[in-house]
């Protein structure tokens, strides 16, 4: 199979972008992403839009980015699979290439997470689970990690405090991100103060909603070998879902899906867990990216804990993870994230990530994940 | 019937609405497919091993032990007044997981991994509209069942 290669990469300001339509935040990271690829907006020749419908006011969002970023009559799709949106859109745009029907394709991840009142967030909240057996008691997203969290301690010795180091690591670097929405950092005695969520939770475990945007251009080999040594090539998509139903999966301490992606994604690119220099990983809440060290194959599983606590996933250590803030510091704006995580991976590769760069980084990936796991995306890149 | 099912209900119909009818009745159905005999809890009308559509209820002893929980301090809509509560998942002794809130008879610190549980069904007696539930208890708790009736 030819190779795809993305050959540029924008990202906007996460943040309360109570400035913005939805379609204004694409814009900017799309003008970036243009600017960065050095190509005319007329190589494009479709568009991905990774989002999820039911936060936005505007029905069928892809249309709307379309039309403002002035990609009509090319062909555009939406992709929706949760949280893990944005990195179905990189999916599909690399299958649209790969199978010869495109050879340049936008991928904008994008979302506005503050159009909703108060209420009507609360009312989307409580269905994030399986409606008809869990929801109706009350589940709520913190809530299902929090039961993960909570059989992961009892397990394996999870300590509270261990998952605490995830959330300041991540503030350490998001302090860096121009991008991120939280631009400071934290201490572990602040966070242990914070107020309860869903035990064991409290709100330092939890990423905070965002507005926001991001774009990757991917492009067929041929187009994207003439981008010389900036190009990142995209070597392994791997994709794996696991039961909607918490109820009906093998254990609540890691995500089958995410395991099952990672080996597709693995051998797919010819690597193994310890040739990935540099990763972001899917923390909505610090338990996940325990679980994501260890769904990885970073760590044995249960030893993911002990891998935060022992610093093995700063720079400098095994792999560093979340250098950009992971979705605790830089924001969750849930369309937007698979591509915003594919954004940080590719500057990285490419070595322009200034303050927090990764010494040496060749291989990186993405583990995006979509609901409570239903769904994850694993994507490796490799530098040009 | 399935509306009848919780406290807010997000789903008022299904092939296996009759649960709440048994739910009312005192009994905690799970169901078997009645051509490869699959058994599970939540019941569910369709058999994913076979793919046969022909089911039976199979009532379940509710007697399990706690595999996981969470005190929820942040609810959703609907359950502001409940807050603070403890959902569990919990795994039945005759097959199948179950997720409910963790009732009366267990005080809030003595909830742990592994204990071994009773899940009572319930009416909320304080709605007006017929609501049932379930509620995960102390081994023991007893509650009153009407005969079992017939589906038809």
């Amino acid at each position: 199979m030819p190779r795809v290669g993305v050959i540029g990469a924008g990202h906007g300001v996460f943040g309360r972008r109570s400035d913005a339509t939805v379609q204004e935040l694409a814009f900017e990271a799309f003008r970036l992403a243009i600017e960065d690829a050095g190509i005319e907006r007329d190589d494009i020749d479709a568009s991905v839009i990774g989002a999820v419908p039911e936060y936005h006011k505007q029905r069928s969002v892809a249309g709307v980015v379309q039309e403002y970023l002035g990609l009509t009559p090319a062909p555009t799709w939406l992709t929706e699979v949760a949280c893990a949106s944005g990195s179905a859109a990189i999916r599909t745009a690399y299958m649209a290439i790969s199978s010869g029907l495109h050879r340049v394709v936008a991928v904008i991840g994008c979302q506005k997470m503050t159009e909703l009142s108060t209420p009507e967030i609360l009312a989307l909240m409580g269905r994030v689970g399986e409606v008809q057996w869990e929801s109706v008691f009350g589940t709520t997203f913190p809530g299902y990690y929090a039961m993960f969290a909570t059989r992961h301690m009892h397990e394996f010795g999870t300590t509270r405090e261990q998952l605490f180091e995830v959330a300041i690591k991540n503030h350490h670097y998001g302090a860096k991100n121009p991008n991120a929405l939280f631009r400071k950092e934290i201490t572990m005695e602040k966070a242990m103060g914070s107020d309860p969520v869903a035990s064991p939770l409290c709100v330092y475990d939890c990423c905070a909603n965002a507005d926001g945007a991001a774009c990757l251009i991917l492009a067929a080999e041929e187009r994207a070998g003439e981008l010389g040594d900036r190009v990142v090539w995209l070597d392994g998509v791997g994709c794996a879902t696991s039961s909607m139903s918490v109820l009906r999966r093998p254990d609540l301490v890691g995500l089958p899906s995410a395991r099952a992606a990672a080996r597709t994604a693995y051998e797919m690119a010819g690597v193994s867990a310890g040739d990935v220099k540099v990763a972001d990983v899917h923390d909505c809440f610090t338990i996940a990216e325990i679980m994501a060290y260890e769904d990885l194959g970073f760590c044995p599983k249960g030893e993911g804990g002990r891998f935060i606590e022992d610093k093995r996933s700063y720079i400098g250590g095994d792999v560093a993870v979340n250098v950009d803030g992971g979705l605790k510091a830089k924001g969750h704006p849930i369309g937007a994230t698979g591509v915003s995580m594919a954004y940080e991976i590719v500057t990285q590769l490419r070595g322009e990530a200034e303050e927090r760069q990764v010494p040496g980084a060749d291989i990186g990936l993405t583990h995006n994940v979509g609901g409570i796991g239903q769904y994850t995306f694993v994507h490796v890149f490799r530098r040009g | 019937m399935f509306g009848w099912f919780g406290k807010v209900s997000f789903v008022p119909y299904s092939k296996v609405s009759d649960f709440a009818v048994h739910l009312k009745g005192g009994r905690l159905m799970g169901s078997e497919c009645s051509d490869c005999g699959f058994a599970t809890f939540p019941p569910r009308a369709d058999c994913p091993e076979c793919l046969s559509g022909r089911f039976t209820f199979r009532e379940s002893s509710g007697r399990g032990s706690i595999y996981t929980y969470s005190r929820i301090a942040a609810a959703p809509t609907g359950f502001e007044d409940e807050v603070p509560y403890t959902v569990a998942v919990v795994d039945l002794e005759d097959g199948g997981r179950l997720l409910g809130w963790i009732g009366e008879t267990i005080p809030e610190d003595e909830v742990e991994i592994g204990m071994e549980v009773q899940v009572v069904p319930r009416l909320f007696e304080e709605i007006e509209e017929i609501r049932v539930t379930y509620t995960i208890e102390r081994p023991g708790t007893t509650w009153g069942k009407a005969p079992a009736f017939d589906e038809g």
